[in-house]
């Protein structure tokens, strides 16, 4: 507790996101809910329809067909457009999950 | 000796030097399908064509209308960002300039929609004088929904997404917006011949 000011004490560098983006980047995502921002439908990414034959994948609301996430990897990057997505819950397995039991 | 390839490597027909933009294969006869989301059904009777945005007054064409346009042929070569390109593709249609004929405007942009929502955007310079058309009719018959039908864009010096399908119109825009796959990190212009595939490249 050598920093006296709480708010740079708790404004951490953004390296310190590495082992949590990590953990999300690892686990298999099509099992993750998927809340539409258009519509609020709520369903399993491995329920929403994908469009594979297009420049990147496309995964759409299978209630309302707006756009949930695009993802692709070209030119040296990997690119994740989320902004359809209002909310994925991934939900955690073993341990991990203790108290984090999904909402129905 | 004898049985060795025979049969493959003559199928593959050679290009002629300078068709092919960098990093581009020839497709051949086939013609892939590219879809980022459900093909669109719309009906003709339910179907426009609209210039709209900073018009002075917006142009709507029914199905009808837009059939009784000035026509013209084209053959020309499309390039996908995929890396498939299709040499001497045959297609018919009106072209911009004549939708854009008598429209005044201060736009120096131009964004396509599409039935399913789909958008990309081209300056407005892209779009005239001769380099772009709205078509209906592919090698002879009138164009596949898989392919864009009833009507898609034809802008064949940029890469095939700027060619949007099912365009239902152009919107012009004062400032340059960024479409569907040009938000998504591709190229603001998508120029195949210095391949410009994706932003910064
Ligand atoms: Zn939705």
């Amino acid at each position: 507790m050598t920093d006296p000011d709480d708010a740079v004490a708790r404004r951490l560098d953004a390296n310190a996101a590495a082992g949590p983006l990590a953990e999300l980047f690892t686990v298999d995502l099509t099992v993750a809910m998927a809340t539409c921002a258009g519509c609020g439908n709520t369903a399993p990414l491995a329920a929403h329809p994908l469009y594979a034959h297009a420049p990147a994948l496309v995964i759409r609301c299978p209630k309302c067909a707006a756009v949930v996430l695009r993802y692709a990897s070209g030119g040296g990057r990997l690119r994740l457009d989320l902004r359809g997505a209002r909310l994925l819950t991934v939900t955690l397995d073993g341990a991990a999950a203790h108290g984090l039991s999904p909402v129905q | 000796m004898s049985f060795v390839s025979r049969g493959f490597t003559g199928r593959r027909r050679a290009v002629p030097a300078g068709r092919l933009p960098p990093g581009q294969y020839d497709v051949g006869d086939g013609f892939p399908v590219l879809s980022a989301g459900p093909t669109p059904y719309t009906s003709l009777d339910r179907w426009d064509f609209r210039v709209r945005g900073q018009v002075d007054e917006e142009r709507r064409w029914s199905w009808a209308e837009f059939q009784k346009l000035p026509r013209e042929s084209v053959v020309v070569d499309v390039h996908c960002v995929t890396s498939w390109s299709k040499l001497d593709t045959r297609w018919e249609g009106v072209s911009v300039d004549t939708l854009l004929a008598d429209v005044v405007t201060a736009a120096e942009f131009v964004v396509a929609f599409s039935d399913g929502g789909y958008t990309t955007n081209l300056p407005l310079a892209d779009v005239t004088d001769g380099q772009a058309w709205v078509v209906d009719n592919y090698d002879g018959r009138p164009l596949a929904p898989e392919h864009g039908g009833p009507a898609r864009l034809l802008v064949p010096h940029l890469y095939l997404w700027k060619s949007a399908k099912w365009v239902r119109g152009l919107e012009l825009t004062v400032e340059d917006e960024p479409g569907f796959w040009e938000s998504f990190g591709y190229h603001n212009y998508g120029d195949p011949w210095r391949e410009q595939r994706y932003a910064g490249d």
